[in-house]
């Protein structure tokens, strides 16, 4: 098979001009097809990285209602929940309003027990649950700003700390890493949070149940907003899978948005394709006819053709997808504080090289048929 | 030459179709060649010369009547194997060279052997002694567009019996060439036939092509009319 590579490789520079055209149209398809890939892994890694036996239990209105405290107990008391986090959401950001942060209040003990996924150094993780003014910070985020276990960090918030002032000052305890996410978060402690904040005592953001059995999910959410139903605060539970992904749909179902941009790049560059891969079959219909009447059978004929497109889309899908990692790794910077995740994931790579073969495939399929198709006396007079 | 008949032809009759029109070429032609005879096919334009070529290297399907090559009968192979025959038997020379622009002259000597078992090197020394023997040695590396038309003809010489076939068939090879890049052609086609024995059958319509052959057959309208030797 790999003989007939030359022969390939010289019908593909026949006309170089339109090869190099295609070529370049190809490798801005697969560009774009990998910087849309790294911001749907960016968009999306979080649904990844949710836990098949948690669950999120929010205010049934909205997430950003929180929910009485002494829920928290109730939902403990089920038969089937292992442990429940409790979370807030506190936000703020360093030294500039620009510098957003994710940083949610827990309580440590149960948080470690629902998070087996984040990992902390023994020593840093004691080390935070004996301060109560002590931040868990994640790898990407520490390393961003440069913080180390014992820094202080003044973090800036609305939220007016016990007197007048903004500023919350907090040490880095403990650095940690999550299996699958994007490590950009800060914990503070619930009870630090809840002392001395100056409203909004004794209640809670939303809670994490963590349960014995990943398969009772769907059980144990029904029976939890049973106990708050027809009260003055109804929760609404969902595996945490699901909520994480109906909560990425909810930025605009941009996962629909970045699959109809990819197919249509896609599509342009199938035409542009199958139409070089034509025009190079058409004009070459009398050498066809002196390939056949060499010996090359019609099944070697379709398999130059294909070759031919092959060589194309693969030749293209390589550089592109070369491309957009080169560029994903060059955005990320200056992305980390909107999409912290934005990269080109391996399994993206994957369904990019599959792309190559089947866009080959199908831009030279037609005119491969037709190559196969034509009788060696009909070839020979240019049919 | 033997007495053996290589290429046996009986009664064989083409038509093709034009819309509604059928369109008779040949009708109930007998031909005999004999291994390594120089057959010249001569009639006037339209007259089969070109569709009876066709027929006897596996181009074209008679529309009935049988062919028989070396004790094969092309009627009865399929598309595939019919291929593999020709690949095998059938040495092409055409009166337009039909060269490969994109290769040089090497890698158009090779093609046939791509079909082949042959490796690499085995692949390169017939090359080579394929383009010495038709005296283009020296012009391995060169494109079609960089050789005069009787150096693109000489090629598709090289090409056509690069692979050893049984037979070689020949298209007007000199159509297309000046008087003096014809003979050498011509000379070269004697010498296939003389000192390799090749067995060759070469549609012409002109007689000073002709007369290098050892025998000439005549077709008008379809049929064969006389046979000179």
């Amino acid at each position: 098979m790999f003989r007939f590579v030359p022969l390939v490789w010289a019908n593909l520079w026949r006309r170089p001009l339109r090869s190099i055209f295609t070529l370049l149209s190809i490798i801005v398809a697969f560009v774009l097809f990998g910087l849309l890939e790294a911001l749907r892994f960016g968009l999306f890694a979080g649904v990844e990285a949710a836990g098949d036996d948690r669950l999120m239990v929010t205010n049934r209105m909205s997430i950003v209602r929180d929910l009485p405290g002494s829920y928290l107990g109730k939902v403990q008391g089920l038969a089937g929940v292992k442990a429940v986090a409790v979370q807030v959401w506190f936000g703020g950001w360093y030294q500039d309003e620009h510098n957003q942060l994710q940083v949610i209040a827990v309580d440590p003990e149960p948080f470690f027990t629902v998070y087996p996924d984040v990992h902390v150094p023994p020593a840093e993780r004691q080390a935070w649950i004996t301060d109560r003014a002590g931040v868990l910070v994640g790898r990407r985020i520490a390393a961003d700003f440069g913080w180390h276990v014992g820094d202080h960090i003044p973090l800036q918030q609305s939220i007016p700390y016990k007197g007048d002032s903004n500023t919350w000052d907090v040490t880095v305890r403990g650095i940690y890493n999550q299996d699958a996410a994007d490590d950009t978060g800060i914990f503070i402690q619930y009870k630090y949070l809840d002392e001395t904040r100056q409203f909004g005592r004794g209640r809670i953001g939303w809670m994490v149940p963590r349960l014995d059995n990943p398969a009772d999910a769907k059980e144990i959410s029904k029976r939890i907003d049973a106990l708050f139903e027809n009260s003055g605060t109804e929760t609404k539970t969902a595996p945490e899978k699901a909520w994480a992904g109906d909560f990425s749909r909810q930025i605009g179902n941009v996962g629909a948005i970045l699959s109809f941009i990819a197919s249509a790049v896609f599509f342009t560059m199938l035409l542009v394709a199958a139409n070089t891969m034509a025009q190079a079959v058409r004009e070459r219909t009398n050498e066809i006819g002196v390939l056949k009447t060499l010996g090359f059978t019609h099944a070697a004929v379709t398999r130059l053709v294909l070759g031919e497109a092959l060589c194309l889309t693969i030749a293209g899908g390589l550089i592109g997808l070369g491309l957009a990692k080169f560029l994903a790794l060059g955005l990320k910077p200056g992305l980390s504080r909107i999409v912290p995740l934005f990269d080109l994931p391996q399994r993206a790579v994957l369904i990019g090289l599959a792309l190559t073969v089947l866009l080959g495939l199908l831009a030279g399929a037609l005119p491969a048929a037709r190559a196969m198709r034509l009788g060696v006396a009909e070839a020979l007079r240019g049919a | 030459m033997s007495d053996e008949v290589l290429v046996r032809a009986r009664n064989v009759s083409k038509e093709y179709r034009r819309g509604s029109e059928v369109v008779h070429v040949l009708g109930d032609v007998n031909v005999e060649v004999p291994r390594g005879d120089f057959v010249a096919l001569m009639g006037p334009s339209g007259s089969g010369k070109t569709t009876l070529l066709n027929l006897i290297g596996g181009l074209d399907r008679a529309t009935s009547g049988s062919i028989d090559v070396a004790g094969q009968r092309l009627d009865q192979m399929s598309d595939a194997v019919l291929a593999r025959w020709r690949a095998d038997h059938v040495g092409f020379v055409f009166q337009m060279y039909n060269l490969l622009p994109v290769l040089t002259a090497a890698r158009n000597v090779e093609l046939p052997l791509l079909l082949t078992k042959l490796g690499r090197a085995d692949r390169e020394k017939r090359i080579a002694a394929a383009l010495a023997l038709v005296g283009l040695a020296d012009r391995a590396k060169h494109k079609p567009k960089e050789l005069s038309g009787g150096q693109e003809q000489r090629v598709g010489i090289a090409r056509a019996i690069v692979a050893d076939p049984t037979i070689l068939l020949c298209d007007e090879p000199t159509g297309d060439l000046d008087r003096k890049s014809g003979d050498e052609i011509l000379d070269l086609l004697e010498a296939l036939n003389a000192k390799h024995g090749k067995t060759i059958l070469m549609v012409t319509h002109d007689p000073h092509a002709a007369a290098r052959a050892k025998h000439t057959l005549h077709l008008d309208k379809g049929a064969l009319t006389r046979e000179a030797v």
